[in-house]
């Protein structure tokens, strides 16, 4: 009968236990602070019911009394809100070298696409152990990527990039549902996450199609919009070298320093006007509604995976390694 | 002052003038605080009954009740009407309007063709927003989240806005009466520190009606004129940005929040020292938690969208600041606790309804802790774990002190006692009902069942069923007191000027009161909450 | 100290609840503040989605605020400020007893919010003619054109264009709503209604009427002068 009526979410990934610890402690916090007032106020409405020879005691208050359950409160406070802040900074900072899967999400489905070119549509495969950075927009309206088992959720917003990561720990099959009410299949939209062990993940992947990779298909679309005229890479063109320009900062005409992540990649390709890179003209033009979600993030990849120009330009994204966590 | 004639009546603002006109037209607060209880009533039985429609679908992991277009639509109109058409008014529009000027010694509040306007909007306000459930209805959710309240929903999120950016006038024009009134009208003697801690948290409400309400004004404006004009404010293929209306958007309905809790605070501070016969404990104390928690309550909104796209530094800093705001209704629960301690208790139906407020209160403030922690917010936001915090401050916190000073005050407004083994009873099954209902959520929230889901997976059928189980019971509890109410007023035992032998200066005339409420403008020497003078009722009255 | 409100005598237009004509004017001002505070929050939801989009959308601002009649709006600030001296002048007026004086300020107020409500209506259709209006018509190639020295991106022009609308359209709303007010306020006086004792429907709607005036202060630069240095 408990296999029908589970009373705790599985727990799948590094961070949950993390979430589950703090969570835990809050129970206990608030229970004990329950079972503190509902007991006062039964004994005293007891003890002092009213009956003959009974009468209160006037008492107008204690400011000591007040000051105590002021800052012993507050203390415990800030300390679980310093608890939170650290769980919350670790699920909000992907680690360096995660595994990369881009998402897009729609009324009402969930599109995942690996690097390797794997496509998914409201599964996603993930090996056990290794770090998973999810980049996510919508096509429409706000939904919401929510993993109960890895302790995880961010919503995906139209017009920009969302991030979230996870490092699932069991492999199994996890419930993904959507957390933003999105419309009439909101309830619908859900999917799951299956966790395999890594040489089951290695089949699972070269199973896959032949579409060649998310950042091969980049340079492909890179070519067919006519970008490499101005944006070139051998000698200086209308448009500033794209080569290691990732996660980089950025000089802009009108002063300001801006980080070359990936909303920086997607509004450049969408409304290249809103921020021109110090010494080019504002001329390139806009390609909205001319990509797609999906080439927007093949294009994206591609150009992520762009090393500083010392040589030539790999096509393939360079090898990964990811560092234990602790 | 007895009032067993049986020939010759005295006069009150109830008999002084029949007929529609006298009341359509009446500038007599009480008589509005009458209307108001009469329209919200109609608007909790509405609201309600969506609720019971939710309830029943989710009784089944299936959609299989109604579809889901419409299953999007209850819970829209559940949370749209029980909001602004019941919570935010209730307390003010009818124990406020009813007692605000009484307890100050005014003869009415101080802009009394204002309040009854401000009933008028309400009316009108509802009749639009009748309408649009009648002929369609709304799947926006209350939150009317953009962009899919401006471009995608096709229901009619134009008249749901209208219709609560009319109300939200009604909401304003009461505070701004209440605000004048308590500066400006206060009998001779009545310091700021001699008010019943009821006018303090009205005041402070209504500064949260005058500051908030116009935010959420033009934000549903906006998205009103964006709909209806196709303007781009919100429209992220033109560079809108979909967390610009969740800023402005919570701004107010963070606020609004504690618009809904803080009258029944005050409430609650009425009725423990009355029927623990002992001042209350630590009144500045509360008195300043009141403004305390009116001024933060302002500055928390984003806790709202901790997952919503914001920097990782702004979400802290409003995390920290959840946590201070969290502070004064910890002072106001240790309070009112100790106010209990070496009183003298009495375990009338108002009573019972005040403690189940600070124990469920105290649940639900507590949750607030674990929704405020950046860390588990992530899991548990947009879950039921949300739905089930709410439902405890706003059902198990500010439903229960509503009825708990509608029982309290029902022998000052109507004359008559309910009955009060009926009233015991019904407490009971409120707080049983309520707590079946809306405890098994907290656990599917940390399960991970979403919110505004029509049809689940099947592991959470059986705590969905703890909880509808709980909601009929619930619904026994609400219905109860509609019905003796309504039968009180004819049959019910004819109450004293003070049945209770409570302090306050409304309960120094009579039951029911004059149309000018004193005979005489009173003059007060005397601190509040004053029962080391008054003596406690002879007889504990039963219906 | 306070007599029985029974045998009070009435002033003229002292209300029932209120114990002398003081406290009434106390609360009566206080009420106008504190509604004009809900004011300022009301259009401060704008002001901060106008803020927010200006840091981003800069460029865009600029162009459209410089497709705006500098003339035109110039002018509508000089008329609502003329009205905001006749409607204080007005309330000196109705402080002294003098019922021409105020109803010849009054009148005049009235036309000058009329006119600004005039002018304001040529400017949006200037704007309809230009294809300005966000929408299905909008068309934002015209600035472009006018200013290649900004880099324009028509998407967001719109933005810029709504608050526009949303901003101007709330204010001349306010103003209609203002033109009542004074229209029966100009009737009562006609009437002679009101003393140096009780005048007070003149101050609060003077006060509000102050109130739309300073909006439109600051509606005026953020809309219409955000850039208007001469371009290279």
């Amino acid at each position: 009968m408990f296999d029908n009526f589970p009373l705790w979410p599985a727990r799948a990934s590094t961070g949950a236990g993390n979430v589950d610890a703090l969570f835990i402690f809050l129970v206990l916090l608030a229970g004990f602070m329950s079972l503190a007032i509902f007991t006062m106020i039964v004994v005293f409405a007891l003890k002092y019911r009213n009956r003959p020879g009974h009468g209160a005691q006037q008492i107008e208050g204690s400011v000591p009394l007040e000051v105590t359950w002021s800052a012993v409160p507050l203390a415990i406070f800030m300390v679980i809100f310093g608890w939170g802040a650290v769980i919350y900074f670790q699920e909000r900072t992907p680690p360096r070298g995660a595994d990369e899967i881009y998402v897009v999400a729609k009324q009402w489905m969930w599109k995942l696409e690996h690097e390797q070119g794997q496509r998914e549509i409201n599964e996603l495969h993930v090996p056990v152990g290794r770090d998973v950075k999810l980049i996510m927009t919508s096509q429409d309206v706000i939904h919401s990527f929510y993993v109960p088992a890895f302790r995880i959720k961010q919503d995906v917003l139209p017009g920009r990039y969302t991030t979230a990561w996870f490092r699932a720990t069991k492999p199994g099959v996890y419930h993904l549902f959507c957390a933003e009410y999105c419309g009439t299949a909101h309830s619908g939209m859900i999917g799951q996450i299956v966790v395999l062990e890594p040489a089951l993940y290695q089949a699972w992947l070269s199973g896959g199609t032949t579409s060649g990779s998310l950042a091969a298909n980049g340079e492909t679309i890179f070519q067919q919009l006519g970008c490499p005229t101005c944006h070139r890479f051998d000698i200086q063109g209308r448009g500033p070298n794209l080569q290691g320009i990732f996660d980089r900062p950025v000089l802009l005409e009108d002063g300001r320093t801006v980080v070359a992540d990936e909303n920086y990649i997607r509004e450049s390709i969408l409304s290249p006007s809103a921020k021109i890179v110090n010494g080019f003209k504002p001329i390139m033009p806009t390609f909205q509604g001319l990509v797609s979600e999906e080439q927007l993030a093949a294009l994206v990849a591609y150009i992520k995976s762009l090393t500083p120009p010392s040589g030539t330009a790999k096509l393939a994204p360079p090898a990964k390694s990811q560092e234990p966590r602790e | 002052m007895a009032t067993t004639a049986i020939t010759a009546e005295r006069e009150h603002y109830l008999n002084t003038d029949y007929g529609i006109r006298s009341w359509l037209l009446t500038t007599d607060h009480k008589r509005i605080a009458l209307l108001y209880l009469v329209t919200i009533t109609l608007f909790f039985f509405i609201g309600g009954f969506f609720a019971l429609l939710i309830r029943l679908e989710l009784l089944t992991p299936a959609g299989d009740l109604v579809q889901a277009d419409t299953y999007n639509k209850l819970f829209t109109m559940h949370g749209q009407v029980m909001i602004f058409f019941f919570l935010i008014p209730s307390i003010p529009a009818v124990l406020g309007n009813f007692l605000i000027p009484m307890m100050v010694g005014a003869k009415d509040l101080a802009f009394p063709r204002i309040n009854l306007l401000s009933w008028y909007l309400l009316v009108v306000a509802g009749i639009l927003m009748l309408h649009c459930i009648i002929t369609g209805g709304v799947d926006s959710g209350w939150t009317f989240y953009t962009p899919f309240s401006t471009a995608f929903s096709n229901t009619k999120v134009i008249e749901a806005g209208v219709a609560i950016f009319i109300a939200g006038f009604s909401s304003i024009l009461t505070g701004l009466n209440f605000v004048v009134t308590i500066h400006r009208m206060r009998a001779p003697g009545l310091t700021w520190s001699r008010l019943p801690l009821f006018v303090w948290a009205h005041y402070a409400t209504s500064i949260i009606q005058l500051l908030g309400t116009p935010v959420l004004a033009i934000t549903l404006l906006l998205v009103v004129f964006e709909r209806a004009f196709n303007l781009g404010i919100f429209d992220p293929t033109r560079g809108g940005d979909p967390l610009l209306f969740q800023h402005l958007f919570w701004f107010y309905s963070h606020p609004a929040v504690y618009i809904m809790i803080l009258p029944s605070m005050g409430v609650v501070a009425e009725i423990i020292p009355c029927f623990s016969r002992k001042r209350i404990f630590g009144y500045s104390a509360v008195a300043m938690s009141s403004i305390a928690i009116a001024v933060f309550g302002f500055l928390v909104w984003a806790h709202h969208m901790f997952v919503a796209g914001i920097s990782l530094y702004s979400a802290m800093i409003f995390s920290i600041l959840s946590y201070l705001v969290a502070v004064p209704s910890a002072i106001k629960v240790f309070n009112w606790t100790a106010t209990m301690y070496k009183g003298s208790i009495h375990f009338n139906t108002p009573m019972l309804y005040a403690m189940g407020f600070i124990g469920l209160f105290t649940m639900g403030g507590l949750t607030g802790l674990f929704l405020a922690a950046l860390g588990i917010d992530v899991h548990v936001t947009d879950t039921y774990f949300v739905i089930a915090h709410f439902h405890y401050i706003m059902v198990g916190g500010a439903v229960m002190g509503y009825l708990g000073g509608l029982h309290f005050w029902w022998p000052k407004i109507s004359g008559r006692m309910y009955p009060e083994w009926l009233g015991k009873f019904a407490a009971l099954t409120v707080f049983l009902g309520f707590n079946l209902t809306f405890f098994p959520q907290f656990i599917l929230g940390y399960l991970g069942m979403p919110r505004r889901y029509w049809q689940y997976p099947a592991e959470f059928q059986v705590l969905n069923v703890f909880s509808t189980a709980g909601s009929t019971i619930l619904a026994v509890g609400y219905v109860l007191p509609m019905i003796y109410f309504l039968w009180s007023m004819r049959y019910g035992k004819v109450a004293d000027a003070n049945p209770w032998g409570a302090a306050g200066l409304e309960w120094k005339t009579s039951s029911p009161p004059p149309t000018s409420n004193f005979e005489e403008v009173p003059e007060v020497t005397w601190e509040a909450y004053n029962y080391d003078e008054i003596p406690a009722p002879e007889e504990v009255p039963v219906g | 100290m306070a007599d029985s409100p029974l045998t009070i005598e009435h002033e003229e237009g002292l209300q029932h609840q209120f114990v002398d004509v003081e406290q009434q004017r106390n609360a009566v001002s206080l009420g106008m503040w504190l509604f004009l505070a809900t004011e300022i929050m009301f259009f401060g939801g704008m002001f901060c989605a106008y803020l927010v989009y200006r840091y981003w959308y800069y460029n865009e601002f600029a162009a459209g605020s410089r497709s705006l009649d500098l003339t035109w709006g110039t002018l509508n600030t000089a008329v609502l400020i003329c009205s905001s001296l006749t409607v204080a002048l007005g309330v000196r007026a109705a402080q002294l007893g003098k019922r021409k004086l105020l109803i010849v300020l009054l009148v005049l107020t009235l036309l000058f919010g009329l006119t600004f409500l005039g002018i304001k209506g040529i400017e949006w259709y200037a704007k309809y003619t230009e294809h300005h209006i966000p929408g299905a018509s909008f068309d934002a190639s015209d600035l472009i054109k006018d200013y290649p020295q900004i880099p324009i991106d028509p998407a967001h022009e719109q933005i810029y264009f709504s608050l526009y609308f949303a901003m101007t359209g709330l204010h001349a709303l306010h103003m209609i709503i203002g033109v009542g007010i004074f229209s029966f306020i100009l009737f009562y006086a006609w009437k002679g209604r009101y003393t140096p004792a009780y005048h007070t429907p003149v101050e609060i709607s003077g006060l509000y009427w102050h109130f739309v005036d300073i909006v439109w202060i600051y509606l005026f630069p953020l809309l219409y002068l955000i850039d208007r240095r001469p371009l290279r």
